[in-house]
């Protein structure tokens, strides 16, 4: 699927604001091909990361070259070399499809010889060939959602970037969407996702995870869920549940203890010693277990586990 | 269904807005202890079934009883049973996080006493106890949304109505949400939320799964998975491309989608197709690491009810 040629090398990169650290000596690769998928909490500093490889921002110090163009001295170069499409896709609803086409192809600097080819491959891509006088706030958020990803495209740039591109979309629309990041990714287009919706992060080929400026896990979807996570996890169905949730908090041995619907999702150290403790754990105080099982985390239990451990185990450096 | 005393209970609620049919005759109960979620994409009718519940918009047509008023007729009836948090909460950046809560405790008519006791309870478990004195407009996303909660907590509602409580917050946060939801359960409020993450469905003890206005299914996370026809099948590979063009052609597959570790696809028959499948990609030479079933997700449901015609759709 990939070549091994990199696309986008970052080294030890670091921003400073003032005393706060927002980027803390990031090091990664993403190869040719490859959907790269950047995760973290809100503040964790995906976007700083993402702005400097954009050129709009200067690395306090470090390194980053995105398709071979370092970023630090040729800003303006990089931005010819991306695309970008956020959630709140930045098309004009008032404008007609192909207007908003005819004007990211301005704007990206498309050759006017190379852009009717261009738009009639981006209508072709998004299902809108035979709708591009429709007034754009008038189409269904899929079909918007195509649109924007067509123009941020037209200019056939080798890296694109994704900033939660499908929070809120219908799952089938969704699922059209990454079809068409997965067929570009399979032409050679290099994808760098930032998202902490976990549904998005399942379709990337390759994920690392940043909290307070610094990486700290990184493997595919299926690696991740594997071996990122400190400890197993249990579903215990019980009655009733309140207590239960209490008692656990602070029965020895149990790292985490949520409520999920009916049923509580534990953290513990190994999961088939943990069963048989907590089974008369919980019924010594009257607690009335009626399922106990090991069950395969979730990327978003990987993720609150792996954050929260990096929380205790570190001091924030960071205002809040 | 028909739960004597229910929290909710929405009857046939309509609501048509120029060229959209936004809600379509929806009906559910929500049971006094019980969270409830309205699960669905952006355009699906949540926001517009929650204000209609709130009584900040009135139905084109059907009924809907909130705490034993009806709130159709008598809107101002419920207000002191009900707390509604829409998308945006009206929070004072320029207020501190104590000021706001003293704001929404004096609109409520909160004696000092109580709400000093509630704010301390609920500040602790929102993880937001040191953080009092901070200014709102100076909180993280997930914090506002917090402390939205909490303003709007504190009084003690008996229906709690949540519209998209926790769009934008991170995991970690949106952990601490739900157990605060949770533990208010105890007091025997009823939780009515809405979310687009179809992964948050999990959460909730009911949901009804809305797409473009009408009801797909309503019933507990784990029922609904058993209404998937069929079963989801995971391959792990380093090229799920090849392994999609192997098994592109085989027999029973009704969808096939490309992940990141792999491709997931649902099939007619687990225990049938796996051996099938792993001869034909064994015999291709398709590299591939692990053919398992594993559990459908509330969206592996979704798109089968919306594509395969599980319910009906829409004109």
């Amino acid at each position: 699927m990939t070549n091994g040629d990199p696309s986008v090398v970052v080294r030890d990169l670091v921003k400073r604001f003032g005393d706060f650290v927002a980027v803390d000596h990031i090091s990664l690769e993403a190869q040719r091909g490859e959907i790269f998928g950047f995760l973290g909490p809100n503040g964790a500093g995906k976007s700083t990361t993402i702005r400097m490889l954009c050129g709009l921002l200067h690395p306090t110090s470090g390194h980053a070259t995105v398709a071979g163009i370092d970023v630090a001295r040729e800003p303006e170069k990089v931005r010819q070399q991306i695309g970008y499409m956020s959630q709140k896709f930045s098309l004009y609803n008032d404008l007609r499809v192909i207007e908003n086409l005819r004007f990211f192809g301005g704007m990206y600097k498309v050759s006017s010889s190379a852009l009717p080819e261009r738009i009639r491959w981006a209508l072709d891509m998004a299902g809108l060939t035979d709708r591009e006088s429709a007034i754009t706030g008038t189409l269904a958020t899929g079909w918007k959602q195509r649109l924007a990803l067509g123009c941020a495209v037209l200019h056939r740039p080798p890296i694109l970037f994704l900033d939660e591109p499908t929070s809120g979309v219908d799952p089938i629309s969704r699922r059209q969407f990454w079809e068409l990041i997965h067929r570009m990714a399979g032409e050679g287009v290099t994808v760098f996702v930032t998202t902490h919706y976990m549904d998005e992060a399942e379709y990337c080929n390759r994920l690392v995870l940043i909290y307070r400026g610094q990486i700290v896990a990184s493997g595919s979807p299926t690696e991740l869920k594997q071996r990122a996570m400190k400890g197993e996890l249990l579903l215990v169905e019980c009655e009733p549940l309140g207590p239960a949730l209490e008692t656990l908090k602070s029965a020895p041995g149990v790292m985490d203890a949520a409520v999920f619907g009916d049923a509580l999702h534990l953290v513990v150290p190994e999961a088939s010693e943990a069963v048989h403790t907590l089974n008369s754990y919980l019924s010594e105080r009257g607690i009335r277990v009626k399922k106990i099982e090991t069950i395969r985390p979730s990327l978003e239990d990987v993720f609150v586990s792996l954050t929260t451990t990096h929380a205790q185990s570190a001091p924030d450096r960071r205002p809040q | 269904m028909t739960e004597p005393n229910a929290a909710i209970r929405a009857s046939e609620l309509t609501k048509r807005f120029p060229g959209v049919l936004a809600v379509d005759r929806l009906s559910f109960d929500v049971s006094p202890g019980e969270i409830f979620g309205l699960v669905g994409p952006d355009g699906a009718g949540k926001t517009t079934t929650l204000r209609m519940l709130a009584g900040v918009l009135a139905p084109d047509s059907g009924s809907a009883l909130v705490a034993g008023i009806d709130i159709i007729r008598s809107p101002e009836g419920a207000r002191h049973a009900i707390s509604y948090m829409p998308q945006r909460f009206g929070l004072y950046d320029d207020l501190t996080v104590y000021e706001n809560i003293r704001f929404y405790g004096d609109i409520f008519g909160i004696r000092p006493v109580q709400r000093e006791q509630r704010a301390q309870r609920l500040l602790a478990a929102a993880g937001l106890g040191e953080f009092r004195a901070r200014l709102a407009g100076k909180l993280s996303g997930g914090m506002k949304q917090k402390l939205g909660l909490v303003c709007a907590l504190i009084h003690t509602p008996k229906v709690i109505l949540l519209d998209e409580p926790t769009n934008g917050v991170d995991p970690v946060s949106r952990r601490e949400f739900w157990a605060i939801l949770y533990s208010l359960l105890a007091e025997g409020v009823a939780i009515l939320t809405s979310t687009a993450y179809l992964d948050e469905a999990e959460r909730c003890h009911r949901v009804a799964l809305l797409h473009q206005g009408r009801l797909l299914f309503c019933d507990t996370p784990a029922a609904l998975k058993q209404n998937l026809p069929g079963a989801v099948i995971s391959i792990v590979s380093a090229d799920p491309r090849q392994v999609r063009e192997t098994l592109e052609k085989a027999e029973g597959i009704s969808s096939l989608v490309l992940v990141g570790s792999g491709v997931h696809l649902v099939v007619d028959d687990a225990a049938r197709r796996i051996p099938e499948l792993r001869a034909r990609l064994e015999g291709s030479g398709a590299s591939f690491e692990v053919i398992e079933q594993i559990t459908p997700t509330i969206e592996d449901l979704f798109v089968a009810a919306v594509q395969g015609g599980i319910a009906g759709k829409q004109p």
